[in-house]
């Protein structure tokens, strides 16, 4: 269980964080979505221990990391943005000096250390010295760096960055394997990935939490007014009357393709229209081709909520530069 | 203690790891063989000297030979320590690896004292190696063991306050190229800072810049008297370097 309570921030005058506060519950995933520069690696670098918050209290697996910092960073692993190696290890003296300090026994560190490059598949360049291993490499041995020590609460800062395909998809599928035995926070700013791994998502930008929510909620409470689409043979006759009639219907659009109509509907948000829809279209005779609800991707949700706070604050910007020239 | 040794063994192994350590214990050796060939020369021309004067008392060893060449490796330490202890904190920050640490269930602590005996151990395999050509004068001629043993833990105790000196100037900086260097100025500073008083005045605070000198405190050493004052000026340097340094790279988090 990870708990952030008005979590804020501060180098002099400028807030990295502020007033963050989140919640995750035992073996679920949070995904931390924000543009570059939003304050997701400093988050995660308090939640870690590595940075002392101005304000406010972090509770990871139980222990508030302030006041039990030990305790708090055994139970912790941290995958940072650069996967902390030192060059002139081969990736076995590596993780054994990793499993040292992190308290794993020496009974357990043979087998803790062949779990971890199992689970990430990096068994084979266990020789090589980490200074010599490719960028996806690298990134791997840095997350078996992270679970080697079995601990409650992985914080992965970006874990699929410079990955490819396969890697990324691999990658996905063990930290889905993870959750449920583990507390998962991990940043990106793929948003396909929140989609696929995350139960959680916390949307950030400038410092502060723009939304909180699971991504399917995020999707409908942010997409705006719901649209259906429809592909219809009305046979010439214009159906815009008919479907404006439906009951919760705001706004139809209509074109002509091939003979048939594609329609694009929009109803009030919360409304699920499509039975009465369908039900217009048939009484009226029409064939039903295509009957399908438009879902906003989290891309656009993730566009809209981080450039509505852009266009604001150039609006402000410009309000001072009318300013300065009265 | 099993997170200091396994720091500190990782700290040697990355020294060894590069050319660095080997460049540093050969320019070392090499510098100090220079030394030991002058002043055994010295020593001969004097004693020869000597040995043509009638009645005049044979010519010591220890102190002309062995004192001067202590105090020679001191000059040594000086430029050779900040060569290591450079890259001890910077290069974790620059490489991020300071990350693992930080994240990992250590006190800061911990790792100075890690980092602090694994610079220790990589000087004391150096002064290790000066112990040929001393032990060459114990076979051909017959210096007093002491003064060289009480010589030596001078030497350890000076070369550890320097290191806890440039551990503390890596703990501020990224370049370790800009540790090396303040390194080194702070450390000529301490040994100079005698020179800028009188002792001969007596004036409190050139009594004070005397005990404050590195060097003042290691002539002892070399004469062979291990005398408590010094051992305490020498704990207490490298507990306060330690102590700052523990409280730059906490401070460090707040910064950033």
């Amino acid at each position: 269980m990870i708990e952030v309570q008005n979590v804020t921030k501060r180098y002099g005058s400028i807030t990295a964080v502020q007033d963050v506060s989140f919640r995750v519950e035992s073996g679920q995933i949070l995904g931390f979505l924000g543009p570059n520069g939003a304050g997701k690696t400093t988050t995660m670098r308090i939640l870690t221990g590595c940075l002392p918050p101005t304000e406010g209290k972090a509770i990871v697996a139980g222990c508030d990391i302030s006041e039990a910092p030990i305790e708090a960073k055994r139970r912790t692993g941290y995958l940072p943005e650069t996967p902390p190696l030192y060059p002139d290890m081969t990736v076995r003296e590596y993780l054994t000096f990793a499993s040292r300090i992190s308290g794993v026994t020496t009974s357990q560190r043979a087998s803790r250390i062949d779990f971890a490059m199992g689970q990430t598949s990096i068994t084979d360049v266990a020789d090589r010295h980490c200074r010599k291993l490719s960028k996806g490499y690298r990134q791997r041995v840095g997350l078996a760096q992270a679970i080697l020590h079995d601990p409650d609460v992985l914080i992965l800062d970006e874990p699929t960055a410079g990955l490819d395909p396969n890697q990324i998809r691999e990658t996905r599928r063990l930290i889905k394997d993870l959750a449920g035995t583990h507390t998962i926070i991990l940043s990106t700013h793929i948003l396909p990935e929140v989609e696929q791994t995350c139960e959680q998502v916390v949307v950030i930008n400038k410092g502060r939490v723009v939304a909180l929510d699971t991504p399917a909620n995020l999707k409908s409470r942010l997409g705006g007014a719901e649209t259906i689409r429809l592909e219809i043979d009305t046979h010439g006759v214009d159906p815009l009357a008919a479907l404006n009639a439906v009951p919760g219907v705001t706004q139809v659009a209509t074109t002509a393709v091939n003979g048939t109509t594609v329609v694009e509907v929009q109803s009030t948000q919360g409304a699920d229209i499509r039975r009465q829809l369908a039900q217009a279209v048939v009484s009226n005779g029409w064939g039903l081709l295509e009957l399908r609800a438009l879902q906003a991707s989290l891309e656009e949700i993730f566009l809209e909520l981080t450039t509505e706070d852009r266009v604001a604050s150039s609006e402000r910007t410009e309000r001072t530069e009318d300013e300065t020239d009265g | 203690m099993g997170n200091i040794v396994a720091i500190a063994q990782k700290e040697v192994r990355s020294y060894f790891a590069t050319p660095l350590a080997y460049a540093v214990i050969g320019g070392f050796t090499v510098l100090f063989a220079v030394f030991f060939m002058s002043s055994l020369s010295f020593f001969l021309r004097v004693s020869l000297q000597a040995g043509m004067m009638e009645g005049a008392p044979p010519i010591n060893i220890n102190q002309y030979m062995i004192r001067p060449l202590f105090g020679n490796t001191g000059v040594i330490m000086l430029f050779v320590l900040p060569m290591i202890t450079m890259r001890s904190y910077a290069e974790e920050k620059r490489s991020g690896t300071m990350e693992l640490l930080l994240s990992s269930p250590l006190t800061s602590l911990q790792i100075i004292l890690g980092k602090f005996f694994g610079v220790l151990s990589l000087f004391v395999v150096m002064l290790a190696a000066t112990s040929i050509h001393i032990g060459l004068l114990f076979w051909y001629g017959e210096p007093e063991l002491l003064p060289v043993l009480s010589g030596y833990l001078g030497l350890l105790l000076m070369g550890a306050s320097f290191i806890s000196v440039g551990l503390l100037i890596s703990s501020t900086t990224k370049s370790q190229g800009v540790a090396a260097m303040i390194t080194f100025a702070v450390l000529l500073l301490f040994w100079i800072i005698s020179w800028v008083g009188d002792p001969a005045s007596g004036s409190w605070w050139s009594s004070l810049l005397a005990y404050l000198s590195v060097l003042d405190h290691f002539d002892d050493f070399s004469k062979g008297v291990i005398d408590t004052s010094h051992l305490t000026y020498y704990f207490s340097f490298i507990a306060l370097g330690l102590f700052l340094t523990a409280k730059s790279v906490d401070s460090e988090q707040w910064r950033d």
